[in-house]
C-alpha cells in the first residue's frame, strides 16, 4: 500500500501533461488546416458551442433529465436489489426457486431491453428508468449476494457462542461483513446505469445527454456531440468519485 | 446440589467422515474436571484436543458417549461456556466497547460500567473507542478475553489463544490470565501446543496423543500461585510432560559423546 502522502507539483503536472498534449495536437491540426467541421470541430468551435449551451440552458437541462433518470431508475434498482439479495442469501431456498432465471436474465445487456421497453413504455421517462433499472440491478444484487456468502464464517460461529437472536445477527454481522460488496455492486451499478441511460436516450429521447449525441449526428454537428460525450465522461466521473468518498466514510474499518 | 466436577466426559468417541475416509478424532476419552480449576490440554497436532474442547463447548454437537457441563448435556454454545478462539474474532466494524456490548444478553446490552470494568480487568481501559485493526494481536486477544468474562461464564475454554502471538505477548497474557483466574474464580480450560504454557498454566495437564486421539496421561503439577517460571517444581514438571512427548524417539536433549 502506498502511503498518503503530500501530492507534489510534479504529480499534478503529470496528472494533467496527457490531456494538455491532445489539446495542442487538437490544436495544431486545426491550424495546419486539417480538420474539416462536419467531421472534426476546432477547439475553438467546441468551446464556443459550449458557451451557447451553457448560456441558452440546454447544457443544464440535458445534464438535469439524464442525471434525475439515472437516479430514479437506480434507487429503484438499489431497493430491489437489496431486498431480493439479502432474501436470497437468508433463505437458500428462495435461492432454488430464483436462480435459473437470474442466471438466464443476468446476461442480457440494457441495451437488448430497449425494443422491448419502447413497446411496453412508449419512449417516455417510464421505459428510460426501467433500462437503467435493468442495468442496474444485477450488479448491486450480485454483489450484495456474493458479500453476505462471503463473510467469514466464524462470525456466525462466534454468534452462537453469545446467543445472538437473528435480527442482531443482521445488523451487525450481515450487512456490516456485506457492505464493502455491496457498495462495490452500487458503484458498479450506477456506471451501469450511466451507460444505460446514454444508450436509451440515443435511440427515443428529446432531452438527455444521449438525446444531445444523437442530435448532434442528425445535424452533422461533431462539436455538439463531442460536447454530448465529454458531458457523459465528466458527469460518469464526478458520480464515480461520490460513491469513492462514500465508500471512504460508511466503511471505516478497513 | 453442587456440581463438584463442572465438566464430566465418559467414553466420548468423535469420528470425522467426509464421505470417503472415517478419521477418529478423539476415542473413548474420559475426563473429569473441577469447578474453579486450570486445566492445560496438550498434544501434537491432529491429537484432538482442539475438536475436544469444541465439543465442551458446544460448538461440535456429533459425537458419541456423554458429556456434561454443569451437570447437563451440551447441546448448543451459550454464554456460560465462554469460548476464546485462536483468531481473536473481534466484529472489524464494531469498536473495542461495541464488541462487548454486541456480545451481552439482552438485559445488560445498556450496561457500560460492566464493559468498563472488564475491560479495566484486561488493562484496556484506553481503547474502548477503539477498532479492531488499531490493536496489536495481543491486545485484540485481551478484547476477546474481556469479551468472554463480560457475559460471566461458568467455564472458560481457550483454543490455543497465545498461539499466534510473539514469546514476549504470551509471557505477558498468560500472567494475565493467570490473575484474572485467581480474581475471578472461574474455571479454565486451555488447549495449547506449548508445553511451557501448559505447565505454567494448568494445574493439572492432559496430555493426548494422536491417531486416534486419546488421554494418554494427566499431570497434576501443584505450583501454586503465584508460579514461578524458574523454580525447580516447573522445572520437574515440565522434563515429566517433555518425556511423554520423546520417549519413543530418544529424548532429544541428552548426546552420547
Amino acid at each position: 500500500m502506498n502511503k498518503p502522502q503530500k501530492k507534489g507539483v510534479f504529480y499534478w503536472f503529470l496528472y494533467f501533461a496527457l490531456p494538455l498534449i491532445i489539446l495542442i495536437i487538437w490544436e495544431s491540426f486545426d491550424r495546419a488546416g486539417k480538420l474539416k467541421p462536419y467531421t472534426m470541430p476546432s477547439l475553438e468551435k467546441l468551446f464556443g458551442t459550449t458557451v451557447e449551451y451553457a448560456k441558452n440552458g440546454q447544457l443544464l437541462t440535458n445534464i438535469g433529465v439524464s442525471v434525475s433518470l439515472v437516479l430514479e431508475g437506480f434507487f429503484l434498482a438499489l431497493v430491489t436489489a437489496l431486498i431480493i439479495g439479502m432474501l436470497i442469501s437468508l433463505f437458500p431456498k428462495f435461492d432454488t426457486f430464483t436462480d435459473l432465471i437470474i442466471q438466464i436474465l443476468k446476461p442480457i445487456p440494457p441495451i437488448a431491453w430497449i425494443p422491448l421497453a419502447i413497446l411496453w413504455f412508449g419512449i417516455g421517462q417510464e421505459s428510460k428508468i426501467f433500462i437503467i433499472f435493468i442495468g442496474a440491478v444485477f450488479p448491486i444484487f450480485l454483489n450484495t449476494v456474493d458479500g453476505v456468502k462471503t463473510i467469514d464464517k466464524k462470525y456466525f460461529e462466534l454468534a452462537t457462542v453469545y446467543e445472538i437472536p437473528k435480527s442482531e445477527l443482521i445488523k451487525n454481522i450481515i450487512i456490516p461483513g456485506a457492505l464493502p460488496s455491496i457498495m462495490t455492486g452500487i458503484r458498479l451499478g450506477v456506471g451501469n446505469a450511466w451507460v444505460s441511460v446514454v444508450a436509451a436516450e440515443m435511440i427515443g429521447a428529446t432531452k438527455g445527454v444521449g438525446y444531445m449525441l444523437s442530435n448532434g449526428r442528425s445535424l452533422s454537428r461533431p462539436d455538439i456531440v463531442i460536447l454530448g460525450m465529454l458531458l457523459v465522461g465528466i458527469f460518469g466521473k464526478i458520480m464515480d468519485d461520490i460513491l469513492r468518498l462514500l465508500r471512504k466514510k460508511v466503511i471505516t474499518w478497513l | 446440589m453442587a456440581v463438584e466436577n463442572i465438566v464430566e466426559i465418559k467414553h466420548l468417541t468423535k469420528v470425522f467422515n467426509d464421505g470417503k475416509n472415517e478419521v477418529k478424532a478423539l476415542e473413548d476419552i474420559g475426563l473429569e474436571i473441577k469447578e474453579g480449576s486450570f486445566t492445560s490440554i496438550i498434544g501434537g497436532s491432529g491429537c484432538g484436543k482442539s475438536t475436544m474442547l469444541r465439543i465442551i463447548g458446544g460448538l461440535d454437537t456429533e459425537y458419541t458417549g456423554e458429556v456434561l457441563v454443569n451437570g447437563s448435556k451440551v447441546t448448543a454454545p451459550s454464554r456460560e461456556k465462554g469460548f476464546v478462539f485462536q483468531d481473536h474474532r473481534l466484529l472489524p466494524w464494531l469498536t473495542v466497547k461495541e464488541n462487548i456490548r454486541f456480545s451481552l444478553p439482552k438485559e445488560q446490552k445498556k450496561n457500560d460500567a460492566l464493559i468498563k470494568e472488564y475491560l479495566a480487568l484486561v488493562g484496556l481501559s484506553d481503547f474502548e473507542n477503539s477498532l479492531p485493526k488499531q490493536l496489536s494481536g495481543g491486545m485484540a486477544q485481551r478484547v476477546a478475553i474481556a469479551r468472554a468474562l463480560a457475559n460471566k461464564p461458568k467455564i472458560l475454554l481457550l483454543d490455543e489463544p497465545f498461539g499466534a502471538l510473539d514469546a514476549i505477548t504470551k509471557v505477558n497474557l498468560q500472567e494475565e490470565l493467570l490473575k484474572i483466574w485467581q480474581k475471578e474464580k472461574i474455571t479454565m480450560v486451555i488447549v495449547t501446543h506449548d508445553i511451557d504454557e501448559a505447565v505454567y498454566l494448568g494445574e493439572n495437564v492432559v496430555v493426548m496423543t494422536p491417531r486416534p486421539g486419546r488421554i494418554k496421561q494427566i499431570y497434576k503439577t501443584d505450583l501454586g500461585t503465584p508460579r514461578l517460571r524458574t523454580g525447580s517444581l516447573f522445572a520437574k514438571a515440565r522434563e515429566d510432560i517433555y518425556k511423554e512427548f520423546f520417549k519413543e524417539a530418544e529424548i532429544p536433549f541428552t548426546y552420547n559423546i
